[in-house]
């Protein structure tokens, strides 16, 4: 029996010629991650461990974006935490404010990760690598924090789900909408301790930030990590953003897979997730007319510059609701100068949205666009969990930036057409 | 031996849910603990006694990678959790932080919250003292339980510096 890209990629790094599912292993790691949430635990326990320094002070990358810049006196102790810890290791990759972003956005942005890798990071957006032919998953504060110490991590070898990508996206219908669908079909533990594995004619018509959207969102299935077969477009990304030797795994003919799905791109539809889970997906042709009072467009799964295009695109020429907040977010620094560059900026402002600094804030409900009670929210992030934007009794609707943008416009969960015709 | 009663809850039950992001400006298990559950079960927090077990359905923990959720569970009192299923990345918290889990659908299915229920970690036993019905657990994996037999990751690590010098 072969085995999957996954699979590959973890027996290089644990020493072995050949892993098996369920096998618990030992692996060497290529990058370990942190943010000011979780980076903190980390450090505590980092020291409990009695580890004086990190294994390799340029194979840890720490990110303050969840609560930056600083919500209040306790999150910006939390920052300190991590900052001081990271100037006493001398780790090079932390990026202060100023020069950060969503840590999911950065990271590939930076050029940190490279096909083959092995990353861990303590948050569990970690799975976005994956978009480069990486195996890249979320763990916690003490698996961070041992990795910091040791450069290993334990994992226990997963099963694949393949998907099979066929056909072209149509007009409108993005990364996001693809990952939803999924969701949507195999529910919210449908990968449950498994990988899922992208391969297929198909994904040549994805962009990477579409791949890295659908990578973002496979913890969203329940899955380990989510991983896409790299081809010219990965290699090309590779080659414009990192200096760093990669190797390229394929899997194996007689690889196993617990189910595969064919997936023909082109019958994907729009496709909004109503609360409160990722699963709970709805198509145009179901969705009434349901009043919203905020747009968030940003994340770590839509804050990328193609998703700030799109955006634009829509919002051009229109002014958002009176009665909507519309907030957007680009992903990191060099997406908000870019965005600026291109006029996307200007846009959004001259249609009445703001935009912020790069942060996580309002995905996770820790600020920038908390919900009161009974408000509605559609959001390009990743998550609509009871509370998740703020009040236990707000909502969020998951959707793409077309049809974001489409309804901080009409102020009711719209589809782009219905604004551009 | 673990006795307590059952706390029970559903399918599904995420971080977020467990321990909203809006507390999580600490690190301090004692302060997360006020919180715990409380977008769920606002009740919780007056009615969890020391060595009670948390229940439920399939995929528990699922969502953020925070580990902040198994600490507020256990410093809530929490003494194990019995689920259906569990999502991976708690799953992998709990063991390191040394906060017993037991994957046992049946158990997680017959349990009635309030029923008194008691749990043989080394055996993986777990009794309902209400009915009398017993149910058996899978048993942890060899590496695991010598992660839980160490007290946790950090335990595990410290012994494995230690013994490389």
């Amino acid at each position: 029996m072969g085995m999957t890209m996954t699979q590959k990629i973890l027996a290089a790094h644990a020493g072995l010629d050949k892993v098996e599912p369920g096998q618990l292993i030992m692996a060497n790691v290529d990058l370990v991650l942190g943010n000011d949430i979780t980076a903190p635990v980390a450090i505590r326990e980092f020291k409990r461990m009695g580890a004086r320094r990190v294994f390799d002070r340029k194979k840890v990358a720490l990110v303050p974006d969840h609560f930056t810049p600083n919500k209040d006196i306790k999150s910006a102790e939390q920052c300190r935490v991590m900052r001081e810890f990271a100037r006493d290791m001398e780790i090079e990759n932390y990026f202060e404010v100023g020069q950060m972003g969503i840590e999911h956005a950065l990271i590939p942005e930076k050029g940190l990760v490279v096909p083959g890798d092995v990353v861990i990071g303590a948050d569990s957006h970690t799975c976005t690598y994956g978009a480069l032919g990486a195996f890249s998953t979320g763990v916690g504060s003490t698996d961070m924090a041992a990795a910091m110490a040791t450069g290993q991590a334990w994992f226990k070898v997963p099963e694949a789900i393949k998907f099979v990508l066929k056909g072209r996206l149509n007009k409108w219908v993005s990364g996001k909408d693809v990952i939803l669908h999924i969701i949507g079909m195999i529910g919210v533990d449908g990968a449950l301790y498994q990988s899922m594995e992208f391969t297929g004619e198909g994904i040549a018509g994805l962009s990477m930030d579409d791949r890295f959207t659908i990578a973002n969102m496979a913890i969203e299935a329940g899955a380990k990590n989510g991983i896409f077969e790299v081809d010219d477009e990965t290699l090309e990304y590779v080659k414009q953003h990192s200096t760093r030797e990669f190797k390229v795994y394929k899997a194996d003919e007689d690889a196993e897979y617990s189910k595969v799905f064919e997936i023909d791109l082109s019958s994907v539809p729009l496709t909004v997730a109503f609360p409160h889970l990722p699963s709970n997906v709805n198509t145009f042709d179901q969705i009434g007319d349901i009043p919203i009072d905020q747009v968030v467009i940003g994340s770590c799964t839509n804050g990328r510059l193609s998703d700030l295009r799109i955006a634009a695109e829509v919002l051009k020429g229109h002014k958002v609701h009176p009665r909507v907040r519309t907030i957007v977010i680009p992903a990191t620094q060099r997406i908000y100068l870019e965005a600026m560059r291109e006029g996307l900026l200007e846009i959004f402002v001259e249609a009445g949205a703001v935009v912020s600094t790069p942060t996580c804030g309002p995905c996770l409900g820790g600020h920038m666009g908390i919900l009161a009670k009974g408000e509605r929210a559609v959001a390009t992030t990743n998550r609509n969990f009871v509370g998740r934007m703020g009040h236990v009794e707000s909502e969020v609707y998951l959707a793409s930036p077309a049809v974001a943008a489409a309804s901080a416009i009409t102020g009711k969960i719209s589809s782009p057409e219905e604004v551009l015709g | 031996m673990i006795k307590g009663k059952a706390i029970k809850y559903g399918n599904n039950v995420d971080t977020d849910v467990i321990i909203p992001a809006r507390y999580l400006n600490t690190t301090d298990p004692k302060e997360l603990a006020v919180h715990c559950m409380e977008d769920l079960d606002p009740g919780f927090r007056n009615k969890v006694q020391s060595g009670d077990i948390m229940v439920a359905g399939t995929n528990f923990g699922c969502g953020s990678s925070r580990e902040h959720a198994p600490i507020a569970i256990k410093a809530s009192g929490i003494s194990c959790i019995i689920a259906e299923t569990f999502a991976r990345i708690f799953y992998r918290n709990a063991i390191n932080i040394g906060l017993p889990i037991l994957e046992c659908p049946e158990a997680a299915r017959d349990l009635r919250d309030g029923d008194q229920v008691a749990v043989d970690l080394t055996t993986g036993e777990i009794t309902n003292l209400t009915t009398g019905k017993t149910y058996k657990a899978a048993p942890f994996p060899q590496f695991m339980q010598e992660l839980i037999r160490a007290g946790g990751l950090v335990e595990y690590v410290k012994e494995r510096m230690g013994a490389e010098g």
